[in-house]
């Protein structure tokens, strides 16, 4: 399997990325760890006439803290953020989640902001980043725009990043232990069929569920967030609110799951979250 | 077009001009002549194409040639010494860690990798640290007993109290 023909750039700034992207248009790609980019120009699934790799950017995979929050490059690596000191104790669901990607293999190329402008919906991180109310910041030639993970993803396989954006960082608000990644996967791939990433707040007794895999598109499970806010997390009454997990969404069906199935680990996954992440607390 | 990539492959400085598509695995074994790193699925699953990148392992055929610009690579025909095996290799031939052999070359730097992440791995660590490995002969015990054996040689080696001595 060997991908169509193109050009290929490979830009020491972000300026300077902006400007090849700017230059050709919706004929060029992004290229950062190619984990999802490289199989769909194997399968000719994507033949873009120019590769823009920003793998050589300084900077762009660096993790910090900053004005309060976690602050993840584009091209940090699912290994680099499952490794993090810094993402273990001001953000441990986005290294919890990272170490449940792909392979270690996948983990030491794929990054977080290819994985989050490819909007695969089986990938991991658009659980985590929804449950999170990350910040996903774009620049382009009109400068640069943050975007609400709410607001990301439009369908499958597509966010709001315009042709001629680029993703580059991602910031999430540093939270507490209390909070778990549950996830049913496709063994092969280990893409997602159902992944639920769950925070609970227990001061202000609210939780926050972001659920990747059952729908075309990563989404927040609002009626199950609801059915929990001031109540007392036990058992039974996370278990009656999960049930709603897959409310108001059509889940997908493939070989590997039907919609139903899908609906059911929803639900589960989403009461196993929220009781881990209780644990945890 | 052509780009000029420059790769230090196994110790040795290669310099090639290569057209930007060509994938890391077809650039060892087509240009380099290095066919030791095997092509299985090339669909980033079944990691028989494993080399070192940097001292990581990643899946050579979802990985574009220019991309291992200006980096270090490892294939499995660099991790001899001298003539010694490298102890992950000695302990798939100790341990059978092979029928067929097809996913032996990948599985090997995978279990190079582990093995630099945990000096002691456990055997549920060796199972992770494989999971993007496929064997369709063996059923992985040999291969775990394999990795576990080269920990307890590597520490022998090191001298910090190996149990296992040959």
């Amino acid at each position: 399997m060997i991908p169509a023909t193109f050009s290929y750039a490979r830009p020491t700034t972000i300026d300077e990325a902006i400007a090849l992207l700017t230059k050709h248009g919706s004929g060029a790609k992004v290229l950062a760890g190619g984990h999802s980019l490289l199989p769909a120009m194997k399968l000719r699934l994507a033949q873009p006439e120019v590769l823009i790799d920003i793998g050589r950017i300084a900077g762009l995979n660096t993790i910090a803290e900053r004005d309060g929050r976690v602050v993840i490059g584009t091209m940090a690596t699912h290994a680099e953020i499952e490794s993090s000191a810094l993402v273990a104790r001001a953000c441990p669901l986005l290294g919890q989640v990272a170490a449940r990607i792909g392979d270690a293999q996948v983990r030491n190329r794929g990054t977080i902001g290819g994985s989050l402008v490819h909007a695969d919906p089986g990938a991991d991180f658009p659980a985590a980043i929804l449950a999170l109310d990350a910040e996903l910041r774009l620049a382009s030639p009109r400068g640069s725009r943050s975007v609400k993970a709410a607001a990301f993803f439009e369908a499958m396989m597509q966010t709001v990043v315009q042709p001629d954006e680029l993703l580059f960082e991602i910031t999430v608000p540093k939270t507490a232990t209390s909070a778990a990644y549950v996830k049913s996967e496709q063994k092969a791939s280990g893409f997602a069929i159902c992944g639920v990433a769950a925070i609970v707040d227990a001061q202000a007794k609210t939780v926050a569920v972001g659920v990747t895999g059952v729908a075309s598109k990563p989404y927040r499970a609002t009626a199950v967030e609801a059915a929990l806010r001031g109540r007392a997390l036990t058992p039974d009454a996370v278990a009656a609110a999960a049930a709603l997990a897959a409310n108001g969404v059509e889940p997908l069906g493939d070989i590997h799951a039907s919609p139903e199935y899908r609906a059911h680990l929803a639900a589960v996954n989403t009461k196993r979250a929220i009781l881990k992440a209780v644990a945890q607390g | 077009m052509t780009q000029t990539i420059r790769v230090r492959i196994n110790g040795t400085a290669r310099e090639h001009a290569v057209e930007p598509r060509l994938l890391l695995v077809h650039y060892l074994r087509e240009v380099c002549g290095l066919t030791g790193t095997h092509i299985g699925c090339e669909t980033s699953i079944c990691g028989a194409c494993t080399v070192l990148v940097d001292g990581k392992a990643v899946k050579s055929c979802t990985m574009l040639a220019v991309q291992a610009d200006g980096s270090d690579v490892t294939t499995i025909e660099g991790l001899a010494r001298n003539g010694s095996l490298h102890p992950v290799q000695e302990g798939f031939w100790e341990c059978h860690g092979l029928q067929c052999g097809y996913c032996t070359p990948g599985m090997i730097m995978a279990g190079v990798e582990i093995l630099q992440r945990h000096a002691r791995p456990t055997r549920e660590q060796i199972a992770e640290g494989l999971k993007g490995n496929l064997c369709r002969c063996t059923g992985y015990v040999h291969i775990i007993d394999a990795i576990e054996r080269a920990a307890g040689a590597r520490r022998a080696e090191r001298g910090v109290g190996g149990d296992l001595k040959w």
